[in-house]
């Protein structure tokens, strides 16, 4: 990216930025990755934060559960949970359950931010930008989050012992497609909420806090009345903790379920995505 | 991402504008549901003139700008920028543009610098542009030692330098202003208006719109008035006053209670008498004869001002003095 003279020749011309032309076709083409680099710079701004409780709080849980409730359940038998330590039972799901709380904040609150609180999508939708690539580079930044979130939060599972299989590591992809399978459809509702009536608290504790205790998170989902079990069936936690058990110690579920998880996580975040850029659109060109 | 489908300029929107021409627009209507916010306006701004609108609130001023600046849909009527239509070529209009919105939305969480660094990488800027460029830009609006700052740390006055400064990261020849001096103190405004100056002596485009009808006569080459969406007057502020106005007006204040009865005793005095609650306006090419005319019908005013006509009595006269919420 260096426009350096080179030694020996006259200075470098002026200062010119590249023309209306060249700037139109640059970001029709880079313009998400152009906004997802404003997104990650904003987020740089709390670094420290994010890094702390990507590191604490995996650690906190796998204290808590591993070492503190793990020696009770631990002595009822491994058999109640598929012959694998309750540690190694839950990880996956501590993982999963950690990108999609993740992602129920970035998707939220940062969203409401940009349409009114700090109007920040305003200016780039007066830039070449796009609303489907404002909408894309929020994405794409928080993709990006969760994918390094997850990776750290696995090499904690991995180090307290949890993750026995050799394609475990799989788990980081899995948490990052549950985390967008839930934020996804959230951030088009975010998108479509113009004032702040508290919604976003009620999201957290009548949906997120619901899906993390139901969701086969803690014990196995069909331990659950059938009047309950339906929680995990809808829940992008429950798909996601299954696919990763699957991942991290060959959990045995047949073929066809293991694929139903992939499409239902895969399709809404896909379904997700698509509200989200319609009501970017309808949003900013009012 | 590519929803916007690339069409040659000119396709949609009827021929390419005359040479030399920006922004053609004709006919030009926005309607939300049953509202309509621009109501047919059409006019053309030649290259390098800094053209105004004017218009009470809700007039249909921030819509009509921002339908220019490619950022919402027009419902009929053609619109042409650098002989482009906003609405197939939104991000090509856009990449001709700087704009300073009605509402600041600089980026608060980042320091003053890096708003500008970062805005101009919505363009495609390389690094080794941008950060000379944003400390040039920094300069101009006399915010160097700020370039560092929090953007909540700035005053109002340096926010609007600020978005200012943005918009000019692009080198864009078009400017397009929304009220860019609404809220700040008289030294700031000033300030503004001598930067704006320069960018329009570089030969950049000015598009603004402001109340401040100081703020128009100091800046608008030429300008249209606008009311509930339609263009009530289109001139120079000179040509404007001339059409519209008288060259002077008499202020005149016999107190609260005689003004509202005074009209008939001052009637047939100069060519046009406007009672308000509080004075009265008498329009005259010649206000100093007009004021002694006043003198010899015995009357004698508390207070009177012979003044010249400004482009607020225009406005008024156009928009009429009723309050627009």
């Amino acid at each position: 990216m260096t426009e350096q003279g080179l030694p020996g020749l006259p200075s470098p011309p002026a200062l010119r930025a590249h023309g209306p032309a060249v700037a139109a076709a640059k970001a029709r083409c880079w313009g998400a990755f152009y906004f997802a680099e404003q997104v990650l710079r904003v987020m740089k701004n709390y670094g420290w934060s994010i890094l702390m409780y990507s590191v604490g709080q995996p650690v906190a849980y796998l204290f808590a559960m591993g070492v503190g409730l793990a020696t009770l359940v631990d002595g009822q038998g491994a058999a109640a949970f598929g012959g694998v330590s309750y540690l190694t039972f839950i990880a996956p799901a501590l993982l999963v359950s950690a990108a999609v709380m993740t992602a129920a904040n970035e998707f939220t609150f940062p969203v409401m931010a940009g349409f009114k609180w700090r109007r920040t999508y305003f200016g780039p939708h007066a830039s070449p930008l796009t609303p489907a690539q404002i909408a894309a580079g929020h994405i794409m930044a928080v993709t990006l989050r969760l994918l390094l979130q997850s990776a750290v939060y696995f090499a904690a599972v991995a180090l307290f012992g949890a993750a026995p299989s050799g394609g475990a590591w799989a788990g980081i992809l899995v948490a990052t497609l549950a985390g967008l399978a839930f934020g996804l459809p959230l951030m088009a509702y975010s998108a479509s909420i113009t004032e702040d009536k508290g919604q976003f608290a009620l999201v957290m504790r009548l949906i997120v806090m619901p899906l993390f205790l139901f969701s086969g998170t803690f014990f196995p989902l069909d331990t659950l009345p059938l009047a309950v079990r339906w929680i995990g069936w809808i829940s992008p936690i429950w798909h996601g903790t299954e696919l990763g058990r699957v991942a991290s110690y060959g959990y045995q579920e047949p073929p066809l379920l293991t694929l139903v998880h992939v499409a239902v996580l895969a399709a809404l975040a896909v379904a997700g995505w698509v509200l989200t850029r319609r009501r970017f659109a309808a949003r900013l060109g009012q | 991402m590519h929803n916007e489908a690339i069409l040659p300029a000119g396709t949609r929107a009827g021929s390419p504008p005359p040479r030399g021409t920006v922004i053609a627009a004709e006919n030009l209507t926005k309607r939300y549901g049953d509202v309509v916010a621009v109501d047919g306006i059409s006019f053309t701004v030649p290259a390098g003139e800094s053209f105004g609108l004017l218009g009470p609130n809700g007039a249909g001023k921030s819509t009509t700008m921002k339908m220019i600046g490619g950022v919402t849909g027009r419902t009929s009527g053609s619109l042409n920028i650098m002989g482009l239509d906003p609405d197939s070529s939104g991000p090509e209009v856009r990449a001709h543009l700087g704009v300073v919105p009605q509402q600041d939305n600089l980026d608060e969480e980042l320091r003053v610098r890096d708003n500008l660094i970062v805005y101009g990488r919505y363009f495609g800027l390389p690094m080794s542009y941008l950060r000379p460029k944003a400390d040039e830009l920094l300069e101009f609006a006399q915010l160097t030692d700020k370039a560092k700052s929090k953007v909540d740390a700035l005053s109002g006055g340096m926010k609007r330098r600020l978005t200012i400064a943005r918009s000019l990261i692009n080198e864009p020849h078009i400017l397009l202003l929304d009220e860019p001096t609404t809220g700040l103190d008289p030294q700031a405004r000033h300030v503004l208006w001598d930067r704006l100056f320069r960018l329009k002596e570089q030969g950049v485009t000015l598009i603004l719109t402001t109340h401040y009808m100081d703020e128009a006569e100091q800046l608008c080459d030429r300008l249209i008035v606008v009311d509930k969406g339609r263009i009530m007057a289109e001139g120079s502020p000179a040509r404007l006053i001339r059409e519209h106005s008288t060259r002077e007006v008499v202020e005149l204040r016999f107190g609260s209670e005689r003004n509202a009865t005074i009209g008939a005793e001052l009637d047939g005095i100069g060519e046009r008498l406007e009672v308000l609650p509080d004075r009265v306006l008498i329009y005259a090419d010649d206000g100093e004869g007009a004021l002694e005319q006043v003198a010899s019908r015995g009357l004698r005013p508390l207070t009177s001002l012979v003044r010249r006509s400004s482009l607020e009595d225009v406005f008024l006269r156009l928009t009429g003095r009723s309050l627009v919420d």
